[in-house]
């Protein structure tokens, strides 16, 4: 992507120049960003179209769907669980001070499912799984690796984005039902064992209140995590700089764009599917009434 | 004259006013060049005049801003992504750095454009595989390790096993001794000579090593970087057979080839100071 120069001209001076400057500068970022975003966009399709085409070689996919899905249980599940104990820790003493602590596990599980799992999982592969997969293609394309690929006919988007694609929009459910469930145990497990609540209450009130369109709710916002995580990631390795400092910059971008872009996902998701909870079911259950 | 005499009469490769510019950053401008079937092009110039980026014109890896790469008579900026995609299978190409594909053993690098676009057997793969690592002088010891193992003449003979793999019709070679000893740098000579022999193949080696040029090339191309030219300059300052290099009347080959700095520092300082001042 061409990088307007406008800001590296001979520059005004001055308080007006001061103005000038600011203007130019602003005007040259927001240039910038539209042409990034129109790059994404672009980037998307054309990962879109050969998805939908032609599907890669069980050997090419099968180390991806390991990558990013076996290697990443251990550390979700152990984030899960210790979110789930926090969420416990941090939730008992408020419920405690309102008489309602035998409702401990619905809002803990309630969370769980519906946004820290998802969350969570989402953010740790964008940390693993992201960062890696944008350092990974930033070095091919430093080292000419993807230029080799296509003079042998091969067609980048197609051999590399592809896989990491479709393993992460299969596999983040996997890993979010991890984390729901690891989380779930961890904050039983504390809730139950450490701060003493009753386990039946506990449990009944956790069925009461989270439900199926909860848990799928978690599900199906985790697909949009995964694929924005494998878009954003696999387009800021294609459009590394070069040298080492450009493929840093291409790893920790796709860690902080994946993020940010996650949370507004997860917030716009959220309004979205409660829209429909309440029309499908406008006298549903509410965690206190 | 019959159909077939004029395709093998007609140029191989053809570019017409090809012209890159990366952002602002002009590279080539209005090349026009014509590579006959069987001839091993060497193309020389100082390092940033636009040789690699000519190279990958070529083949399509870097898109002309204006003009025309045609190979074999079909102007490759008009091909489909497919289409294109298949001409490359043509081609072969030996990257600087080699760029074999890390993730794969060596083994791998030699059969991948063969699991890509032929339906041969793992047998008849590995056997293609063999044959063309001895070929490149490797031992097959060589096969199941991964390219960092190896030293930089050894991915050099790979990345020259791999894109030998499917028989291409043209070999394109980007620095191909660069980096390496004297010793290696003539084997990869000697190699490029031996598959001009073996293959009946098309070469274009672009490179500044002068003894690559007075060993491989039938003729040799010179370019020379735009930003010391003027608007009505050519960017192709040099284009002939490789012994008339020495008796060049132009004082830039000259200099090239004789390898001297001549006012070239103070050239550099001059324009750095202007860059300052600017």
């Amino acid at each position: 992507m061409e990088k307007s120069s406008l800001a590296s001209a001979a520059r005004p001076t001055g308080v007006i120049g001061f103005f000038i400057n600011m203007i130019t500068d602003l005007g040259e970022l927001v240039i910038n960003w539209i042409a990034a975003l129109g790059d994404l966009s672009l980037f998307s399709l054309r990962v879109w179209a050969w998805m939908l085409t032609r599907l890669p070689r069980r050997q090419t996919l099968l180390p991806n769907f390991y990558q990013i899905g076996v290697l990443s249980l251990p550390v979700v599940a152990l984030t899960g669980t210790f979110i789930g104990m926090v969420l416990a820790v941090q939730s008992y003493a408020q419920f405690r001070a309102m008489h309602f602590e035998s409702r401990l596990g619905a809002v803990i599980n309630m969370s769980l499912v519906r946004e820290l799992g998802p969350v969570l999982a989402a953010t740790m592969l964008a940390g693993r799984v992201g960062s890696a997969m944008a350092a990974q293609l930033g070095t091919m394309r430093v080292t000419e690796q993807i230029d080799a690929l296509s003079s042998m006919g091969a067609n980048p988007i197609h051999y590399l984005v592809v896989p990491r694609f479709l393993g992460c929009i299969v596999l983040i459910p996997t890993l979010t039902i991890m984390a729901d469930f690891m989380g779930v145990v961890g904050g039983a497990f504390y809730s139950i064992k450490i701060l003493g609540i009753d386990s039946h209450e506990y449990w009944v009130n956790s069925q009461r209140f989270v439900g199926n369109y909860d848990l799928f709710t978690g599900i199906f916002k985790s697909l949009f995590f995964g694929a924005a995580i494998a878009m954003i990631s696999c387009h800021r390795g294609f459009n590394c700089d070069f040298g080492a400092e450009g493929v840093g910059r291409a790893a920790t971008s796709a860690f902080v764009y994946s993020f940010v872009l996650i949370l507004i996902i997860d917030l716009f998701l959220g309004i979205g599917l409660d829209s429909v909870y309440m029309m499908l079911w406008p006298d549903g259950k509410k965690l206190l009434y | 004259m019959t159909e077939t005499s004029a395709e093998q009469l007609r140029p191989l490769v053809e570019t017409h006013n090809l012209d890159v510019k990366f952002g602002r950053q002009h590279v080539l401008r209005d090349i026009n060049l014509n590579i006959p079937r069987g001839q091993t092009v060497v193309i020389i110039g100082e390092s940033g005049c636009g040789k690699t980026v000519l190279l990958k014109s070529i083949i399509g890896l870097v898109w002309p801003t204006s003009g025309e790469v045609l190979f074999d008579g079909r102007s490759l900026m008009k091909l489909k992504d497919h289409q294109l995609a298949k001409q490359r299978t043509r081609f072969g190409f030996l990257f600087q750095n080699a760029a074999l594909l890390d993730s794969m053993s060596v083994g791998q690098n030699i059969a991948f454009p063969l699991r890509e676009h032929t339906d041969k057997k793992q047998t008849e793969i590995d056997e293609i595989v063999r044959a063309r690592l001895n070929e490149v002088g490797l031992p097959e010891n060589v096969l199941n390790k991964k390219p960092a193992e190896l030293s930089g003449g050894m991915r050099k003979r790979v990345g020259l096993a791999r894109a030998l793999a499917l028989n291409p019709e043209i070999l394109l070679y980007d620095e191909p001794t660069t980096g390496l000893d004297p010793v290696m740098s003539d084997v990869i000579n000697e190699l490029i000579l031996r598959i001009r022999k073996q293959h009946p193949v098309t070469s274009i080696v672009v490179t500044h090593d002068m003894r690559t040029v007075q060993k491989v090339a039938d003729r040799v191309v010179m370019l020379y970087p735009l930003p010391r030219l003027r608007d009505d300059e050519p960017q192709v300052i040099f284009d002939d057979r490789p012994d008339r290099l020495e008796t060049s009347l132009d004082p830039r080959v000259a200099q090239f080839v004789r390898g001297e700095a001549g006012g070239r520092l103070l050239e550099l300082q001059a324009q750095n100071n202007a860059n300052r001042t600017q």
